[in-house]
Parts: structure tokens; sequence; C-alpha cells
């Protein structure tokens, strides 16, 4: 297993050299740099010499593939370089952005694990029943919803009318705090998992090791749980790696609107001020936890059915 | 126009009254918020040139002046007096004795030095440079050329004087959170900036990127018995629905409201109560370049500021939320004249413009416009049917926010809808129409006239404020008639504000932007303890 984690792990390195290009690519194309970005508002006049000096200073007047191949030798020393913005490291920002981007990460994979799989699971018990439409009908909406809408009702339902939870902010442990972003971005994930879990379970329910199973006399809560639980789960894991992996990218729109201090909403401002370092530093960062998490799922299932081996 | 600077200073003097009716507590929490979508860039103020930065940098930092909101000019903040030499050139001051930074060290003139020379460190780039560079030697510092600003001269521990390049009151560019004074010796120990320390009247506790930044009350700040409240929290909250939850559920004390949310909080009996109005110094316009054949032509210009309703847009569109402009002068500017007449809707008048100025079947042009709703491409959406009215048909090229700026400095446009600061110093604005100022430092449609020039360099030369003040406002009027740009509106700022949040300030310059020293809450705020 140890080798097949090392190879999956070197696999990652051309894969965010490649999205460290392709952001770089793009930032070159599209209008706006940070200097000219700074004008935005109108407020301030920046002279051309300014700009000019500012150019200079963080490279921006060099070929790209000179630029890109600095970034390239910075990244093989884990240096990410100095945000144009903030004039600090990248990597001192992304440290103090990542943990509370784990955590709102993690509490919204949380919430969608605990009422998502079981939902499923239920749902597929007696398809067309009424908890089957109800899931279905969840999951639809739960995928079809705009996170940043249903942030705000959130917001309008559990902090302005009911008064339960706090509307904004990072409660430093308070756990209240994360509880209205933490489902806003665990909705989605949440009827994807529930749709999974039912087609799984529905699937294996019809499967000839089953149908033995029972005929041998097995009781239902053991046909559940040594055939059906254990076969639907690596499905279910594959579609929770994913998710999770991409939840993080996802929590942009919610960080924002909950003033949430996470990778999102520096990614957010990194791109609106044309930050480049610092919008790589986040992106990489992203795809990075995408990949190791998807890795650590592998693993993970073939620990859960230990016919998936690894050679 | 009238009516409205009456109305804005009835509103003025009627919140001032309310403000002074009672009188200020000590303690509480101040939950203020800073509207401008980003995060705060740093805990350097010299590092960005952002509204977002300098809301923070208002209760951390002192500047060597600070603006009086409601007389509507720059004072002296660190220092207590000013001497200005017979030239108007060179400016002697003499620091606060009382004034101690976090740490409880005296302010000195080294600490002024030092931070306006580390602010042209050329290396650096910091935006206060701008500011900072009107200081004899500063750009020779900029420049690498020398080490120290020669403008600036240390008298003694706390006198120090200050020779500027031109004539000009300092205080209307050293009252930025940009140009922050900084204790020379302790900035530079490595760590400062996780823990800055300033003048202000709050001390720095915490910053949660993207959340919060809080503060507590510095005792011995130099004013006495401020800042009232014990602790200040500003949360960066871009997000205007989520602003407007946070506070309608009482978890902040004040809100900037957009242009929907205005109209919904003066719908609401309670809300419209702790609602405070002010003329920002902005004026939204449509840039117009001359190198595009039609537009060299003044009538042309004209024509365009005749053919929109400009008034029917703001009632519509900007639902209020901004006055009528005239000229480039805002209303809250010294120079503004309370008796010019905006260009009236007059499509006829417009097309006989046209017609004088060879183009009786119009032109086309394109129309350079950001998503902004308050002046961009809903607005310019707006103006479409009205110039094609009288012939003139328009091309709308969206661009991002971040990118216009590049793109107007660059020249490359046609024309294109911007708000630009237009104040507080009714000199330096007029001057971005002066032919000597390069498009890239604000002249952004190449306006070149020797009659304005002549107005603009003798109001520079002029002793006498009032004969100034004179000179300004007929350079004004000069503007409005050539018309280098469509005088769209200025723009009106509204914050909404708590019933137990006193001592708020009109500031035109920015209403987000307070001197918390000056606020206070009452015993029924949910953080008055």
């Amino acid at each position: 297993m140890l080798p097949y984690v090392f190879r999956r792990l070197l696999q990652a390195v051309p894969i965010l050299l490649a999205v460290a290009a392709l952001i770089f690519v793009l930032f070159s194309v599209i209008p706006g740099n940070f200097a000219t970005s700074q004008m935005a508002d109108g407020r301030s006049n920046i002279d051309a010499a300014t700009i000019e000096r500012m150019n200079q200073q963080f490279g921006l007047n060099d070929p790209l593939p000179l630029r890109f191949a600095k970034y390239v030798g910075g990244l093989a020393t884990f240096d990410l370089g100095d945000s144009f913005r903030t004039r600090q490291p990248v990597t001192k920002l992304i440290g103090e952005r990542l943990w509370p981007s784990l955590q709102l990460a993690l509490a919204a994979m949380l919430f969608a694990i605990v009422i998502g799989v079981p939902l499923g699971f239920l749902a597929a018990l007696k398809p067309g029943g009424w908890l089957d439409m109800f899931s279905m009908v969840f999951a639809v909406s739960g995928l079809s919803l705009p996170m940043f809408w249903l942030g705000l009702l959130l917001m309008y339902a559990f902090a302005l009318t009911l008064n339960w939870f706090p509307s904004f902010g990072y409660g430093d442990g308070d756990p209240r705090y994360i509880v209205l972003p933490a489902i806003a971005l665990g909705v989605s994930p949440l009827a994807l998992l529930a749709r999974t879990s039912r087609a799984a379970v529905l699937e294996i329910l019809h499967a000839d090791f089953v149908r033995t199973a029972r005929a041998k006399g097995a009781s239902a809560y053991r046909v559940m749980r040594w055939h059906v639980a254990r076969n639907a789960l690596v499905i279910v894991l594959t579609t929770l790696g994913l998710q999770f992996g991409s939840v993080l990218g996802q929590a942009v729109v919610v960080e924002k609107l909950f003033a949430w201090p996470g990778l999102g909403s520096l990614l957010v401002d990194s791109v609106t001020w044309r930050d480049i370092p610092a919008v790589q530093g986040c992106i990489l960062t992203i795809v990075l936890f995408f990949l190791v998490v998807n890795i650590a799922v592998d693993v993970l299932c073939a620990v859960v059915d230990p016919r998936i081996k690894y050679s | 126009m009238k009516k409205l600077a009456f109305t804005t200073a009835l509103t003025f003097a009627a919140f001032t009254l309310q403000a002074q009716a009672q009188e200020p507590r000590r303690g509480g929490t101040i939950r203020f918020t800073a509207p401008y979508g980003a995060s705060f860039v740093s805990n350097d103020s010299h590092v960005s040139n952002q509204i977002q930065d300098e809301i923070y940098g208002y209760a951390l930092h002192g500047m060597l002046y600070k603006w009086d909101a409601k007389n509507g000019k720059p004072v002296l903040d660190i220092a207590e007096s000013v001497q200005v030499s017979a030239d108007g050139k060179t400016y002697t001051y003499k620091l606060r004795d009382n004034a101690l930074f976090h740490n409880g060290r005296k302010l000195t003139a080294d600490d002024v030095i030092w931070s306006y020379t580390r602010i042209m460190d050329g290396s650096k780039n910091y935006p206060g440079a701008r500011y900072v560079a009107r200081i004899v030697g500063a750009t020779d510092v900029q420049k690498g050329q020398v080490k120290e600003i020669s403008g600036l001269k240390k008298i003694d521990d706390s006198t120090f004087s200050m020779t500027l390049t031109d004539k000009a009151d300092p205080g209307y560019f050293l009252f930025q959170a940009q140009t922050a004074i900084l204790p020379a010796k302790e900035a530079q120990a490595a760590g400062f900036f996780d823990k800055p320390i300033g003048l202000g009247p709050f001390k720095f506790v915490e910053h949660v990127p993207g959340s919060r930044m809080a503060f507590e009350r510095w005792d011995k700040y130099y004013l006495a018995g401020k800042p009232y409240a014990d602790k200040l929290v500003i949360s960066p909250m871009g997000e205007a629905a989520a602003r407007d939850v946070a506070f309608r559920n009482k978890e902040v004390d004040v809100s900037i409201l957009g242009s929907t949310q205005y109209v919904a909080y003066k719908a609401d009996p309670n809300l419209s109560k702790g609602i405070l109005e002010v003329a920002e110094v902005f004026t939204r316009n449509m840039g117009m370049n001359p190198t595009f054949k039609p537009f060299s032509d003044k009538r042309v210009r004209q024509a365009i500021n005749h053919a929109i309703d400009s008034e029917l847009i703001i009632k519509r569109l900007v639902r209020d939320k901004a006055y009528r402009a005239a000229s480039w002068l805002p209303l809250s500017s010294p120079a503004f004249d309370k008796d010019a007449k905006s260009y009236a809707f007059d499509p006829d008048k417009a097309k006989k413009l046209l017609v004088e100025a060879g183009y009786p079947d119009g032109f086309e042009f394109e129309w350079t416009a950001t998503p902004n709703e308050s002046w961009g491409v809903p607005i310019v959406e707006a103006t479409i049917p009205m110039l094609a009215k009288v012939g003139i048909k328009v091309k709308v090229k969206p661009v991002e926010t971040s990118a216009l700026g590049g793109v107007v400095v660059g020249g490359d446009f046609q024309a294109y809808i911007w708000s630009n600061t237009s104040g507080p110093d009714s000199l330096t604005a007029l001057k971005c129409f002066h032919s000597s100022t390069p498009r890239s430092s604000c002249n952004y449609t190449t306006f070149k006239n020797p009659a304005y020039d002549k107005l603009i360099d003798d109001a520079s030369n002029e002793a006498d404020p009032a004969k100034q003040l004179d000179l300004l406002k007929k350079a004004n009027a000069f503007l409005q008639e050539e018309a280098p740009v469509w005088f769209f509106n200025y723009n009106k700022a509204v914050l909404a504000y708590q019933p137990w949040l006193h001592g708020l300030q009109p500031n035109s310059t920015e209403l987000a932007l307070q001197r918390y020293e000056e606020l206070w809450v009452d015993t029924t705020s949910p953080a008055a303890k």
C-alpha cells in the first residue's frame, strides 16, 4: 500500500505544475494587473511611473516563461512567493486561512454524511415510499439551490427570525458560528451523498449475493450490515472523497457571505486585485487538498473492501 | 440643486443636534463593519490604498492631520500647532506633548520623519508615496538617490519642519491612514506588524483575516476622556445582503447601504430613524476621449449632456441615492457653486448642437463600462435609447471593475463611465483637468485649454483664500461649459446606524471612515457592557 501512496503523491507533482501553468497563462491574458486594479474604485490615481515601478518590483515586465520558471523554482523549495497585495509570504497567508477552511469543510461534510448517507440508505429500503420521495426531492433541491441564496435563506431563518445562531463571523471555537455556513456548504454534498447511497443500496439489494444470503436465512439486519452496507460503502466513500476535496473550493461563496476567515475569501480577494502569487497559492493548496483526500479515500476503500488491491 | 444642498445641510444640522443632545457614555463595544468587499490587506496601514484598510487605520493610528467632518476640512491631529512660512511652502509643526504610542513611548519628530521616509521607499511602492511626494526631496528617496527627505528637518524632539514642492495645504494629503505615523524604532523590529502599535484611540488586540479586527481602548490617548468605548470590533462584510441581516439582527452597529437597501430602509418606520446621508466627494461621469473625432468638439460633448435625462436615471435606477451633478466639484466641495444649474435634459438642443458640430445624422461610439450598478453597464443601457433619439448610437464595451483603471490610463477607450474622486481639496480635484496633468495621473480625458490652465495657475498662486475660492468656482464653471465629461451625479453615501450608537460624523471624504474616539454606545446596546 505504501508504494502505491507514494506513487500517487508523485503523480500529484505534474498535476500541480499543470495547474500552476494554467493559472499563469490565464492571468497573463485577462485584462488588468495588480497596479491598475488598485484604481478600480476611482479613488486612487496611480501615475504611470508608479505602475511601471510596481510592475518591475513584482517582475510583471519579465517574459512569461521566465516568470513561470522563477515560480516553479520557488515551488521546488516550497516558496510560494510574496503576495503583491499584502507584501507577506503567501505561505503565511495560507497558513492563517487553512485551519478555518478545514474546520468549515469538515463540519460541512460531517453534516452531509450524518444526514445524507442514512437518508439514502433508508430511502432505498422502500423505493417509491414517502421517505424515498422526500429524499429525492430534497436531493434534487439540494443540488440545484445556489449556495449564496441558500446561505442568505439560512441567515434570515435561523439568525434573524429564530435568533438561534449568529449570522456571521468566526467564533474561535464557539460552535454556534460554524453551524449556518456548514449547512450552506454541506447541503449540496448531502444531496449527492443521499442520491449515491440510495442508488448503491438499490443496486446491491438486487445482487445475487444478497439474494443468496437471504435464501440462507440471514436476518434483515445481517443482510444490511454485512452485505449491503459494506458493499455500498465503497461507492459512498468514493463520492465522499470527491465531494470532500471540492468542498474547500466551493467554500468561496460561503466564506465571503458569512465573513469566515478561510482560503475561499482570500482567493476571491486575490483574484479581484490580480494578486497572482496569492491566487496560485490558494488554488494549488485546494488542488493538493483534493488530491490528498482522494488518495486517502482510495486507501480507505481498500481497507473496507479487501478485494481492492493496489499493485 | 439648491433644494438638494439645503436638504443635505438640514440633515447634517439635525444629525449634529441629535448627537449633541446626549452626554457621551463610557464603556461598551462598538461593532463596526468594513463594507468594501475585501479582507483587510494586512496590519500595516502603509501597504494598502484601499478605503477598507483605512477603516481600521483610523482606530489604530494617528496622522499629522485628521479630517474634521463637521466643518469639512483637515485639522491637526498629532501636532498641536503649525507655523507657515511667508512663501506658504514651509510648515513647522510642534507635536503634542501627550501623544503616546500604545507601548507608552512618547511620539517624537524622528517617528514622523522615519514614517514618511519609509512611505517613500522606492523598492516598496507604498501607495501613500503620492501624498508624501509633495515634500521637497521625497522623490529623491523614492529613486534611491538619497536616504533622507531633504524637506523634512528635525528641530528638536517634538518639533520639525516640512517644506513642500508647491504651495498647498498639506492637511488635504496627510490625513489618510496611508500616511500613519509609526514608532520608528519599534516598527523595524521583527514581528512588529503581527501586533502593531500606533498613536490612535484604540490598541490592536487581534486580526482574524477575513473576519474581524479587534481593538481595546488606549487609556492614554491624547484627547482627554476619549475614546468612550472599551472595545471596537471591525468586521469586513462585503456582501450587502449579509450585512443587512447582521444589522437587522443587531449584531453590528452600522451598515453602508446600497440603492436597493436605501429604498427599503427609508420605507421602514424603525430603520428610517437611523440613516445618515452625505454627499461624498465623488463624481460619477462619462469621460470622452478627444482623439475620437466627434468628442474633440465641445458641442458634441454638450449635446451628450443635454441628451441624457440624468434625473430620471438617478430617480429610477440609482433610487435617489445620488445628487444630480452640475460640474466636476461635488456638493460638499468648498468651491461648489450653489447657484450652478445642471445641464437641462433637452434633446432638441442636443440635436441642434450636433447639427452645428457637423453630425446631423449622429454618430456611433464605444462606451467602456464595468458591471457596477450605480455607474456601470446598467446606467449605460438606460442612456442608449435617450442618445438614440438624437442619433447617437452606443456600443457597450463591458470590462471587469479591476481592469477599468488600466483601460482608462492606457487611453484605450472612446468613452468610459467611472466614479472619480473630486475632493476634498477643490484645487487638487480641478488640477486633474490642467493640461500639464497627464492622463496617467488623473486627466483621463486629456483635457487641454489655456484659459482653464490660467484659472488653475492663478488659483494655485493666490494667497487670499477667498480669492482662491472665487477662481476655483470660475474654473469649475468653465469645466461645466467645456463638458469634457457627461456630468452624471455626485455620490450620496448612506450609513444605517443603530439607535444606541452616537457620535457618527458626516464624513464627506468617505462616510465609512469615522473617528472612533467620537463614537459611543448607550445602555440599550446589546454590547453595552
